[in-house]
């Protein structure tokens, strides 16, 4: 069972990565990674709404029957959805100010529906709720990256405003990077999202390529052995 | 009843489906009742709090309970009243105007003689990195608003620099700060048509 769980932890963080491997909620992707305040926020967000959703989805799964499987997901996504945004709203407004935006977005994440439809149905709701959290922590991982490279870039700056996410605590974070720098507009507009997540998909391949490659290179002269 | 057999059935689907939207929307009903004083609550502190920032004069009464309604160019406009002693000695109200990516909405605060105390945009949708530098906490351009009357400057000269006015732009956005710079203007010439109505200058204490 143990190592079930570490390949579900594999599989959510690098294998299988939502952003990097699966290419899947592009629309949140490319819509936040402006800052790395902002992909940091998204992220944990998400997190929280694909633990949720794959834990609920998992336990009602033999109750639901495949025909009318979709529109069930995506109501009880919805529903979800709505249940962080009202209560953050009620709550932890201070915090509501500044994740409301992107709690609405998550609807329009298709990587939730597709956990619950490859994963949550056909696992236990342990494994299920995992797989939420690692699929929603390599998210973060994810954004966070794209949104860090496209401020450090773009602005000079990282973290910028981590403060009013994280609360003033965290406002150690906020750095910057290149001082008096004008900013590279571009890095900051939708297409530097597009160039960043770009090349970042290109270099891991060439490190899932690379690994491969020693992989095979250690298996043959064990064979040869043999 | 055995469920294998039962889940094959049309009938089946169709209890699933309406049962799980019965479930959902209960629990949607519940959260919008437990939540809903809640959330009035911190949107009237969110409120008091975008009215106190642009308001740096004294005041004594409830701002929130002393309002008029004037009819504005396109909507209504409520206007809330501050009060020393009974006498207005400021007026706030929200403008708006279509930015680049929707409207920037602002609350602004005048004195009783038409002079901006503070402008502060509550919602927009501008690029990030570019157009929110309107927020205080991103930059200090919407402190260039305060003090400003209509006629000090001009008329003319209430536009962004690229458009010959004495409001900077910023690099990369312009359309932004001249949607705020159009909006606040309306804001004072909304102010100048209504004063009487504004100041409740017939009406007296209350």
């Amino acid at each position: 069972m143990s190592g079930n769980y570490g390949r579900i932890t594999r599989d959510g963080l690098w294998d299988n990565n939502i952003v990097f491997a699966q290419i899947l909620g592009m629309c949140p992707t490319m819509a936040v990674t402006s800052s790395a305040t902002n992909g940091l926020g998204m992220g944990l967000a998400t997190t929280a709404v694909l633990l949720a959703s794959n834990a609920l989805v998992s336990s009602v799964r033999h109750l639901i029957t495949p025909d009318v499987r979709i529109p069930v997901y995506i109501v009880l996504i919805a529903t979800l959805v709505t249940l962080v945004d009202v209560s953050l709203n009620a709550w932890a407004h201070d915090l509501y100010k500044v994740l409301g935006l992107y709690i609405a977005l998550i609807v329009a994440n298709c990587a939730v529906l597709g956990r619950a439809e490859a994963f949550a149905q056909k696992a236990g709701v342990g494994e299920a709720a995992m797989d939420g959290l690692m699929m929603g922590l390599g998210f973060t991982l994810a954004l966070t990256l794209i949104g860090g490279i496209r401020e450090v870039i773009g602005a000079g700056t990282l973290f910028a405003n981590a403060h009013l996410l994280l609360g003033s605590s965290f406002a150690f974070l906020e750095t910057t990077v290149i001082p008096e720098y004008k900013g590279y507009l571009l890095m900051i507009l939708p297409p530097g999202g597009f160039l960043v997540l770009g090349f970042l998909l290109a270099g891991k391949r060439v490190l899932d390529a690379r690994r491969a490659a020693r992989a095979a290179a250690v298996a043959i002269p064990e064979a040869a052995a043999n | 009843m055995d469920l294998e057999k039962l889940r094959g059935k049309l009938v089946y689907q169709g209890i699933l489906l309406g049962g799980v939207a019965l479930l959902t929307a209960g629990a949607l009903a519940l959260a919008d009742h437990a939540t809903e004083a809640d959330i009035r609550a911190a949107q009237e502190q969110d409120m008091k709090q975008s009215l106190t920032q642009v308001l740096t004069v004294p005041y004594d009464n409830d701002l929130l309970k002393d309002t008029v309604t004037v009819p504005g160019e396109k909507s209504d406009v409520t206007v809330y009243r501050a009060r020393k002693e009974g006498k207005v000695v400021a007026v706030v109200f929200q403008v708006q105007a279509q930015g680049y990516a929707g409207p920037v909405v602002s609350m602004m605060g005048l004195d009783s003689a038409g002079k901006v105390l503070g402008v502060r945009v509550i919602k927009h949708k501008e690029t990030p990195g570019l157009g929110d530098k309107i927020e205080p906490a991103k930059g200090d351009w919407i402190h260039s608003f305060e003090g400003k009357v209509l006629g000090e400057p001009a008329a003319d000269k209430w536009a962004v620099k690229k458009d010959g006015g004495v409001f900077d732009q910023f690099a990369g956005a312009t359309i932004t700060p001249r949607a705020v710079v159009k909006s606040v203007k309306g804001g004072l010439e909304f102010f100048e048509r209504n004063k009487p109505l504004l100041l409740d200058e017939a009406g007296g204490v209350k």
